[in-house]
């Protein structure tokens, strides 16, 4: 053990023992986190504005305004020239960047102030709109795309007929189709989803195929000689075979469906998330903006997370199971691995 | 020490296969030709190979690499079509993979999913049998291979050499016609390997179970086999037929016992004709003098 800690951390494809990993992980939560109190809390750090206190003999300043730094000094200089008494500002950053306990207080206080517009959603009905439209944009694109997906990756026929087009239509930007989707499902809730299923359902089909080609070929042969035909091969050795992998696809390809939410949600009457997002910054409370991007995060994030630890338990012979990043960031040990 | 001629059988050894040629044909090739077109150039991999395996008979097909025995197999199996000839099965034309005739991979092909029982009772199920049956059926086949105390681990938490034995019993489980085995102890270290071979062999004499059985190790053919057929290279053919004068019930011991070397002898002028081998020499330089005194 000669070697000294920060060697130990760069082996390539090395291990890393419990106690570094955990540090790690906590690490690559705070440091953003950190990084944003710097900027906020640290008035000599960036602050490139100043928030007037007494505007003194300065005609347009007026307390709580805030002014650009050189502005201020000019302005100041201007007075000191004049022998007058000089304003007095602290330093500011601009109001699209708060501070992280603002954010946080706002955290909670926009799921408990009222709309400002009487008929205009609270942030939880917001949230749990666009929650909605994910699920069934994810659920038609699945119905489809992964049974698609398997017949294509288990028949050559079926990629032949099916892969070429879909390829075709992946790179048709899933937006490009929103004017459509409006015209023929209305401004509400259809367009959105349908744009949701485009932009979900042709790299679904892919990536499906792809996953289900992967499977080890002698599976299917040793099914053969043990006497399974073609369905039989189909429904127990192809979909277990592969249950694990396209369980790990589903998790990534949901999180893709998150990123065409957003667009989604401005198509047609804007609403969800998005437009609670819209409207706060419109009122330029970007408190509640930033409140509302995390919350996106952490709900895609616990999701992800949610459907690993389900895996585990869905999966049980899965050969090397990473150690649960939630058991990580909270403390107890990995299970010791089975020899 | 004096080596006798291979084709000298002691009595007991001629009389077993007396009664072996006897015994009605299991399984019969006929003129098997295989071809395949790579860059425009025309392989043949297979030359017209004909074989028979007699019941209970442990045949072996031994030749070097690439000389196409696992294609031979393959199409035994069903999973390769040949370019002509035909596989009998107890005197039926044969097409396609079946349960008549299991096969055992190099590469284990467990089903990772499916614990050690679920797997030996997959055929079982395939076939139709009630799970009840196919379970007690599976007990039964996985005691014979001693892993009673593993039948509800999966695949990962076994070593090489049980998943192998694993692969085995699913395979017997199914009562193959002929059991086909594919270079099936090739990726086990030789201790575990030593230890396959006996099991295998017991097995062998406790089942009803005729084995066509492929490798390219030369002992192991000899140690296993009834009859040893040798095939030759570029395109292969049937070099030969041998007849393996090592009397049964067989032991390691017998590793240098006089029939043993005399058909270890002759296999391995088969498989490395002595007029090959001065061209392949490497064009070695001397780049040291250390340690001069080696040789």
């Amino acid at each position: 053990m000669s070697a000294r800690k920060s060697e130990r951390l760069l082996v390539p494809f090395g291990e890393l023992s419990p106690g570094p990993q955990l540090v790690l992980v906590w690490l690559s939560f705070l440091t953003p986190l950190l990084a944003w109190c710097a900027v906020s809390y640290l008035p000599f750090v960036w602050h490139p504005l100043v928030r007037v206190v007494d505007p003194a003999e300065v005609a347009y300043f007026k307390p709580d305004t805030l002014v650009d730094r050189k502005v201020f000094r000019e302005e100041n200089a201007k007075l000191a020239a004049q022998g007058r008494p000089l304003a007095t500002g602290v330093p500011a950053n601009p109001v699209f960047l708060p501070a992280p306990h603002e954010v946080g207080t706002a955290l909670y206080r926009s799921f408990t102030t009222p709309p400002r517009r009487k008929g205009e959603p609270w942030l939880h009905e917001s949230l749990w709109h666009s929650i909605r439209i994910i699920f069934w944009g994810f659920f038609w694109s699945s119905l489809f795309g992964v049974p698609l997906g398997i017949l294509c990756g288990t028949f050559r026929g079926f990629s032949k007929l099916g892969e070429p087009v879909v390829d075709f239509f992946r790179y048709m930007p899933a937006p490009a189709f929103g004017a459509l989707a409006v015209a023929v499902m209305g401004i509400y809730d259809g367009p959105k989803i349908a744009v949701i299923v485009i932009g979900t359902f042709f790299q679904q089909v892919l990536v499906v195929a792809n996953t289900t080609r992967k499977l080890d070929a002698s599976l299917v042969e040793a099914a053969q000689t043990l006497g399974a035909g073609r369905r039989q091969i189909l429904f127990q050795v192809v979909l277990p075979g592969i249950a694990v992998d396209l369980y790990n696809d589903m998790r990534i390809l949901l999180g893709w469906a998150w990123t065409y939410l957003i667009v989604a949600e401005y198509i047609g009457a804007s609403s969800g998330i998005t437009y609670f997002i819209n409207q706060q910054a419109k009122y330029r409370i970007y408190d509640n903006v930033f409140a509302a991007i995390i919350i996106i995060g952490i709900i895609g994030f616990a999701t992800d997370r949610v459907l690993d630890l389900l895996g585990r338990a869905l999966f049980p012979w899965q050969k090397s199971v990473r150690p649960s990043l939630l058991k990580a960031l909270f403390g107890s040990r990995p299970a010791p691995q089975a020899a | 020490m004096r080596i006798p001629d291979y084709k000298i059988q002691a009595p007991a050894v001629a009389e077993r296969f007396a009664r072996l040629r006897e015994r009605p044909v299991i399984l019969d090739v006929r003129g098997l030709t295989k071809t395949f077109v790579s860059n425009g150039l025309e392989h043949t991999t297979l030359d017209r190979i004909s074989l028979q395996v007699h019941r209970r008979e442990f045949l072996c097909v031994l030749g070097p690499s690439g000389c196409g025995k696992s294609t031979l197999i393959r199409i035994i199996a069903g999973l390769d079509s040949p370019t002509s000839g035909e596989v009998l099965l107890d005197g039926k034309h044969v097409e396609g993979p079946g349960p008549d005739r299991g096969m055992v991979f190099q590469s284990y092909t467990l089903f990772p999913w499916l614990t050690v029982k679920k797997n030996v009772m997959f055929g079982l199920r395939m076939a139709g049998q009630a799970s009840g049956v196919a379970e007690s059926e599976a007990r039964e086949w996985i005691s014979l291979v001693g892993l009673s105390k593993f039948e509800n681990s999966y695949p990962h938490q076994l070593s090489g050499g049980m998943k192998q034995r694993v692969a085995i019993a699913r395979a017997l489980a199914n009562r193959p016609r002929i059991l086909l085995m594919d270079e099936p102890f090739g990726a086990l270290d030789a201790q575990t390997r030593a230890q396959m071979q006996a099991y295998l062999l017991d097995i062998w004499r406790n089942v009803d179970v005729t084995i066509l059985f492929i490798t390219h190790d030369l002992d192991e053919a000899v140690y296993l086999s009834d009859r040893i057929l040798v095939l030759g290279t570029n395109p292969s053919r049937v070099a030969e037929i041998i007849e393996d004068p090592v009397p049964r019930p067989r032991d390691r011991a017998q590793f240098v016992s006089p029939p043993f070397l005399a058909t270890y002898r002759r296999l391995g002028e088969l498989i490395h004709p002595p007029a090959s081998e001065p061209q392949e020499r490497l064009p070695m330089t001397r780049m040291t003098h250390v340690g001069d005194d080696v040789e």
